[in-house]
């Protein structure tokens, strides 16, 4: 752990501080995108953590790499930020030389580079989607080793395994975007439930390349599941 | 000294008083002396034609291509010092691999196409360096944007091309190039066009042997670049050989 | 991205965390922190794709690898193919890191590429493949930075089928029958049992022995997946066909069930 050299437990009088004062901020947390018709679905949940604290209840998760690409950020926080920032100055360089939007596979791309280039040294489960001209919405899943997959739906952090038979069951492929928003909504309304890492609203955010990203948060009443209804 | 450069021309990092930089110049003589090579640019592909001259009867046939494979879906034609064009494809190859590895894609054209622009262009900056004796065509289709062709002279000034024509019969070409509706001709149209434009040019009585490479790039050979198989090519060059002497028995009446 | 098989360091020449950055000749940071001048690694293989089986016959040779990605016991990726043309003469599969093999693949097929754009019709050769993967291999377990990787070449030179296997430390050997992972086990005796009854191999036995093989590790290997790939090769040419799916027979369930059999 990074901070061994600050001598916290002398720093609390010889007591053992409690863990979340030593523990690394992140994201655990659930994270989803689907591809739909004419575009994608992304969406997270807002609970950022250290340890078992609740550092931020309202987290952005799916932060902007282009205005087309967007990513999902699972792991540690400084490491994602810090990767999304190297692959957002990368595709902005880009597109000028290219004089239009980057492939959203050339963020993927970047991503599992930097991702399996460093795999020793980072914590971060990346899911990237976004749309371009040439193939439409895709979703690119690239998780801690530092491979890239692309998938009709992708799913990340420590909530998605609560959700692969339900996601197992219930993907459709080619759903409308109405369809698509209430799956993921459901979808991560449900890991909410059950993960302690994963909680708050759930952020969604929708890419068809026509529009500028649409987002949406959802919370209170207007999730379709909460804690309360675990049986 | 008192010969045209008047001094100003032995390095290319000189201007000559009005303004002229003659190392380029010399360079693009270089392409004029040198065999012709055109490209044209159809509704759904690209073909690359080059009148390669064969100096000796002793080479081996095939020998001193003047056609490259830069990536799947890119060739290149050259005309002007064939080593010179050698090492231009070499450094073309290695831009459209490192943007595979880098972004895990084909490199569009016009982005390799100003890669390659500037690297000749430095070589027209510095005094210790020589100006690249060739120009290229370059060729791609893409399914969505479809076919492109570029040209790159010595200077590093480079344009997009519907057809256009290098090497020392390039007027004679380009005049043949503007008699075709280029936009509504097949792959296959235009590589009889382009051999039969060759055969045109070639100058019999100044260089009697040459073969005739033919490549192209386009829906029908799925976006990959390819020398036009054996067969389609003899079924070209008896088409430019036919045309030729239609014209030629027109011209005796 | 980067050139010489493996990364630079990451953060390199900045300051310890909490320390400031030393400038030449004045050290800010009094106390030096425990540092020794090793690194520790903690490269070990996440997303993994199990067996892999190669098997020679009478004028050929056949890979095979199912499809699955696993995340520890969780089946995360169905889709992993791990058996690939590389061209004319040469199949590759390859088993564990699926990451390391992605990474291995993309560059292997630049190199394909590179042999294809040379436009003289001569291609990389299934034993030149597999004395490449040992120097690539080796060297990166010389630098403590294995490839988690076991790779099969199989092909045909000179008119004769060959099958070579490198492992991630670049320990290499050829046979007529290799395995990786549960096929070592489960596929190897098996398909040593048949050769021995049966050394001249047509293609169609081999391919139904290797079918065989691939229905038992779907059953016996907790890591295995129901789709699989074989990639098949012989003097006409190579080919990967598939994917395949695996059923299993579960009927022995019944067995001793009053009321069932």
């Amino acid at each position: 752990m990074w901070n061994k050299e600050y001598d916290v437990k002398a720093y609390h009088g010889g007591v053992e501080a409690p863990d979340w004062l030593t523990a690394k901020h992140s994201c655990g947390t659930t994270i989803m995108a689907l591809e739909f018709d004419g575009g994608v679905v992304i969406g997270a949940d807002s609970r950022s953590s250290t340890g078992a604290y609740v550092a931020n209840r309202v987290a952005d998760k799916l932060t902007r790499v282009t205005d087309n690409i967007y990513c999902c950020r699972s792991g540690s926080a400084a490491d994602t930020q810090a990767i999304s920032d190297f692959v957002s100055y990368n595709l902005d360089l880009q597109s000028m030389e290219l004089g239009e939007e980057p492939l959203v596979y050339s963020g993927a791309k970047l991503f599992q580079e930097l991702v399996y280039s460093y795999r020793d040294s980072l914590t971060a489960g990346i899911i990237c989607a976004g749309w371009d001209r040439k193939k439409g919405g895709q979703v690119y899943c690239v998780p801690l080793g530092g491979m890239l997959m692309r998938q009709k739906i992708a799913m990340g952090g420590s909530g998605s395994t609560y959700l692969y038979g339900y996601i197992d069951k219930n993907f459709k492929e080619n759903m409308n975007k109405q369809e698509a928003m209430e799956f993921v909504t459901r979808a991560i309304c449900h890991a909410m439930a059950r993960d302690g890492s994963s909680g708050g609203v759930v952020r969604l955010g929708v890419i068809t390349g026509d529009n500028p990203i649409e987002r949406h948060v959802i919370y209170g009443k207007d999730l379709p599941y909460l804690t309360s209804d675990v049986k | 000294m008192s010969s045209i450069g008047a001094g100003y021309d032995l390095s290319a990092s000189q201007f000559s008083p009005d303004g002229r930089v003659f190392q380029v110049e010399y360079a693009q003589k270089a392409v004029e002396n040198s065999s012709t090579a055109i490209g044209l640019k159809g509704k759904d592909g690209v073909v690359i034609a080059v009148e390669k001259l064969v100096l000796s009867k002793l080479y081996d046939p095939g020998a001193n291509k003047r056609i490259f494979h830069i990536d799947n879906h890119i060739g290149m034609g050259i005309s002007g010092l064939i080593s010179d064009g050698r090492q231009l494809s070499e450094t073309a190859k290695t831009e459209a691999s490192e943007y595979r590895s880098k972004y895990g894609g084909d490199i569009p054209l016009h982005l390799l196409n100003e890669k390659v622009s500037m690297y000749v262009h430095a070589y027209t900056l510095y005094s210790m360096v020589r100006p690249f004796g060739a120009s290229l065509l370059l060729a791609s289709h893409d399914q969505k944007d479809g076919p492109s062709l570029y040209v790159v002279d010595p200077s590093g000034v480079s344009h997009g091309y519907f057809g256009c024509a290098i090497g020392k019969a390039k007027q004679n070409a380009k005049t043949e190039i503007e008699k075709l509706k280029l936009s509504t001709l097949s792959m296959e149209q235009l590589a009889k066009e382009a051999a039969r434009i060759i055969y045109v040019v070639h100058d019999e009585l100044k260089d009697k042997h040459f073969e005739l490479e033919l490549a192209w790039v386009g829906e029908k050979t799925n976006g990959k670049f390819e020398l036009v198989p054996q067969s389609f090519l003899e079924e070209c060059e008896n088409y430019a050989k036919t045309s030729l002497q239609d014209s030629d028995s027109d011209n005796d009446l | 991205m980067f050139s010489d098989y493996s990364a630079p360091p990451m953060w390199q020449n900045g300051p310890a965390l909490g320390k400031y950055y030393d400038f030449p000749n004045v050290s800010t940071n009094k106390i030096s922190h425990n540092s020794t001048n090793g690194k520790q690694r903690y490269h070990t293989p996440l997303t993994t794709g199990t067996s892999v089986i190669g098997l020679v016959f009478n004028g050929g040779v056949i890979l095979a690898a199912d499809t699955a990605g696993y995340y520890g016991s969780m089946m995360r990726f169905n889709d992993c193919p791990r058996i690939f043309q590389v061209n004319k003469y040469t199949i590759l599969g390859a088993g564990n890191d699926y990451a390391d093999i992605q990474y291995l693949n993309d560059i292997i097929k630049q190199k394909i590429l590179d042999d294809d754009l040379h436009n003289d019709g001569i291609a990389l050769k299934p034993k030149s493949l597999h004395s490449w993967l040992t120097r690539v291999l080796y060297n990166r377990r010389s630098q403590f930075d294995p490839l988690w990787i076991n790779a099969f070449v199989a092909g045909m030179q000179n008119g004769e089928p060959f099958l070579g296997t490198v492992d991630k430390l670049g320990t290499a050997y050829e046979d007529k029958i290799l395995s990786f992972g549960f096929g070592t086990h489960i596929s190897v005796p098996y398909l040593r049992q048949e050769r021995e009854k049966n050394p001249n191999m047509t293609k169609e036995e081999a391919i139904a022995c290797i079918k065989t093989c691939m229905d038992m590790l779907y059953v016996r290997d907790a890591r295995s997946g129901a789709k699989y790939n074989i990639g098949v090769i012989s003097n006409e040419g190579s080919e990967v066909q598939g994917p395949f799916e695996s059923v299993g027979h579960w009927n022995i369930a019944t067995h001793g069930t009053p009321g069932q059999e």
